[in-house]
């Protein structure tokens, strides 16, 4: 057991935080959520490309620097240390460009990934549905094979889609075999959200902004090209991103730490901090100290060849709770200013949907009692 | 950077792991708690062996949180943080036979008084050794004792700071490996135990009460092993490993029902133990005391 960063993580880690040093904006960046501050996120993304920054675990031909998944930990950890803003591109680089790489043609990684890196292209995640939520494989929007134009009809909607109001590209499941059942008979389908025919509606989040979106389909024309994996495969293409989202990478680590030393922060600097609160505030940094650890061995398992398999899903119970537990802590201590607008109260409102998406917390923990403890599976019809 | 076990220390652990579920450590801890003291210092004999008196003196501390989470895991008796923890590094040597200590006002009574040959009061040795105590763990043997000379009148002093350290990484990693047990023990019977014509794992609510056991365990190990190479402080090992064994501890018993409640059946060893060390070798709130004044916050 070592903890320790070798000399070339350590010499990364140096460049990292200088050039965050030099270059994170002094002044939050306004809500990602806005048109103003949608622009200005996109423009900080450029500039993290240009120094090879944006995303640092990907190959160099495509902008990274190879970073080993020790480095990006570093890097994550650095990045919100320094208070950088947060990725409006994160969709796209955490959860679609993984399977890209992996499952994408090499006319499709040349032609998305680029754009990806640069923050030029935002791409969002089209897979909920008005029936389909928690139970994804219950999906309706179909996909009609054209085989005159070399391609696929898209119809039907998809909803709560993060950063759809004003992202350029959407990826999603659709149901390419009426036949098939469930799992079966669906595909990956690439569609850019101004295609003829997809209408995109902003919905209005709890803070008022408009994260997310409904996208609707009306005969939207896809090319094979288009096409990530084999038609009909793709629940298994999409699986391989969800242990993406629940486990590592979207919520790495750094994000915590930063945030509970911000908290002891507040906490010292309150005058007369509730009597509850010392405790709150203690057990905030030592739940954001141990997911720090937990993911360093998960990153040495990782670096040996192993997966994430259902440890993802035990991950993603524990920074979602930490989350809104720590937040919930600063606007104690807050008092009665806790309900005038602030980063505090922003972190909060967004902490609370963190136990809902990328599966809420009562599937991931079906998935731990059933895959981990090896509990009897729930009745499903 | 490798945090996972390396090969020597999986090979200790395991071969800690078969020479205890072999040895019918329940048997013995039921026989230390009536006093009947053969089977568990046979056993503690079989231990010292192996190495465990030593690793405080002469291994890291990784190797003693690997230790005594088999030590919990597998409910041993006897004043094993004493002896292999504390008072190596309180004494600067180690233990030969079985030794014990009080260090008021975090450990105000001596742990086996009786069975040691040896009983401390911080580091200074006592003779006189007073009533006994009776612990909400039937193993364990607490008794007064008089004489703390050595000691700085009980004011929240801690003698040794870097022993007490490390008792505390041993009782969190103890806490650890019992909490592990329970789970264990406890998924084991909600697969075989049938109402309403299912098994009562099926059902989502013992589902979900035994999942967040399994992340409160999960979260609660990186910082014993990340305490044992002195990443944070072992007062956070501590503090986390008696929630989420304390956790565990309530769902075990709330998903056995009745039998759980007995003292009969073994899970009542484990519940006995958890619920003591929770507040052995410094409570939770002077812990997180602990952790707020090196946070520069208190
Ligand atoms: C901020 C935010 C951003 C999002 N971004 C995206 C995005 O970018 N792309 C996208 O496709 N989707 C996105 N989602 C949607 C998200 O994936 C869904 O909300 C989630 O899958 C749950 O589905 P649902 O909301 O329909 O709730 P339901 O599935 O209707 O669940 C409602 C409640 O019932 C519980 N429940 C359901 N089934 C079970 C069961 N079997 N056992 C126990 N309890 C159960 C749930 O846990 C929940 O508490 C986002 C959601 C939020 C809040």
């Amino acid at each position: 057991m070592d903890l320790s960063l070798s000399e070339s993580e350590l010499a990364f880690q140096a460049e990292a935080r200088e050039w965050l040093a030099a270059n994170v904006p002094s002044e939050p960046l306004p809500s990602m959520d806005t048109e103003a501050g949608w622009k200005a996120h996109q423009e900080w993304e450029a500039r993290l490309a240009e120094a090879r920054w944006s995303v640092v675990s990907w190959p160099r031909e495509y902008s990274g620097r190879e970073a080993s998944l020790v480095e990006w930990l570093v890097f994550e950890e650095e990045y919100y240390r320094a208070g950088a803003p947060g990725r409006v591109s994160q969709n796209g680089i955490f959860l679609l460009a993984p399977i890209i790489f992996d499952h994408g043609t090499k006319e499709q990684q040349d032609r998305f990934l680029p754009t990806m890196a640069t923050g030029e292209k935002i791409w969002a995640q089209c897979w909920s549905e008005p029936e389909a939520g928690s139970d994804l494989a219950a999906l309706r929007s179909t996909a009609r094979r054209d085989d005159e134009r070399g391609g696929w009809v898209l119809n039907g909607q998809k909803t709560w889609s993060s950063r759809a109001a004003f992202a350029h590209w959407g990826f999603g499941l659709f149901r390419s075999d009426a036949e098939a059942q469930r799992h079966a008979g669906l595909t990956y389908f690439l569609f850019p959200l101004d295609a003829d025919g997809i209408t995109v509606r902003p919905i209005a989040q709890l803070d008022g902004e408009a994260g997310f979106a409904e996208v609707f389909f009306e005969d939207v024309f896809v090319p094979d090209s288009d096409v990530l994996g084999a038609p009909g495969d793709g629940w298994r293409v999409a699986m391989s991103t969800a242990g993406n989202e629940r486990g590592l990478s979207l919520r790495s680590p750094g994000r915590f730490c930063a945030a509970a030393d911000r908290l002891v922060d507040l906490y010292r600097s309150t005058e007369r901090p509730p009597a509850a609160a010392a405790d709150r505030v203690v057990d905030a940094w030592v739940k954001a100290q141990a997911y720090r650890l937990y993911t360093w061995g998960t990153v040495t398992r990782l670096a040996a060849g192993g997966d994430m398999g259902a440890a993802g899903s035990v991950n993603k119970v524990f920074w979602s709770e930490l989350d809104i537990a720590l937040h919930e802590t600063a606007l104690d201590l807050l008092g009665p200013e806790a309900e005038v607008a602030s980063p505090w109260l922003d972190g909060y409102t967004f902490s609370l949907s963190g136990p809902i998406y990328a599966g809420t917390n009562e599937i991931q923990r079906n998935i731990v009692a059933e895959r981990i403890l090896g509990l009897p599976r729930e009745v499903r019809k | 950077m490798r945090f996972v076990l390396d090969e020597d220390q999986r090979d200790f652990a395991g071969a800690l792991e078969s020479l205890l579920a072999g040895a019918d450590t329940v048997a013995a801890a039921r026989a230390w708690a009536e006093g009947e003291t053969a089977p568990g210092l046979a056993l503690w004999k079989r231990l010292a062996d192996l190495g465990v008196l030593s690793l405080a003196t002469d291994a890291t501390p990784v190797e003693v949180a690997l230790a005594f989470e088999a030590l919990g895991r597998h409910v041993v008796p006897g004043p094993w943080i004493e002896s292999a923890a504390y008072l190596p590094v309180a004494l600067g040597r180690e233990v030969e036979g079985v030794a014990t200590v009080a260090l008021p006002p975090h450990v105000p009574h001596a742990l086996d008084a009786d069975v040691a040959d040896e009983v401390y009061v911080g580091s200074t040795p006592v003779t006189g050794v007073g009533e006994r105590l009776t612990s909400v763990d039937r193993t364990r043997r607490l008794f007064r004792v008089e004489g703390g000379d050595g000691v700085d009148g009980g004011g929240g002093a801690e003698p040794s700071r870097e022993a007490f350290d490390l008792a505390v990484l041993a009782c969190a990693a103890e806490l650890l490996g019992a909490g592990e047990r329970v789970l264990a023990d406890s998924v084991t019977y909600v697969k075989q135990r049938k109402q309403f014509g299912r098994e009562i794992g099926s059902y989502q609510a013992v589902k979900h009460a035994l999942a967040d056991v399994r992340i409160a365990l999960d979260f609660a190990r990186p910082l014993v092993h990340g305490a044992a190479l002195g990443e944070v402080d072992a007062s956070a090992a501590k503090v986390a490993c008696g929630d989420a064994a304390y956790l565990a501890a309530r769902t075990g018993l709330q998903v056995h029902g009745a039998i759980g409640y007995t003292q009969e059946f073994d899970l009542s060893l484990w519940l006995g133990r958890i619920r003591a060390l929770v507040t052995a070798w410094g409570t939770p709130d002077f812990h997180r005391g602990r952790l707020l004044q090196q946070l520069g916050a208190s």
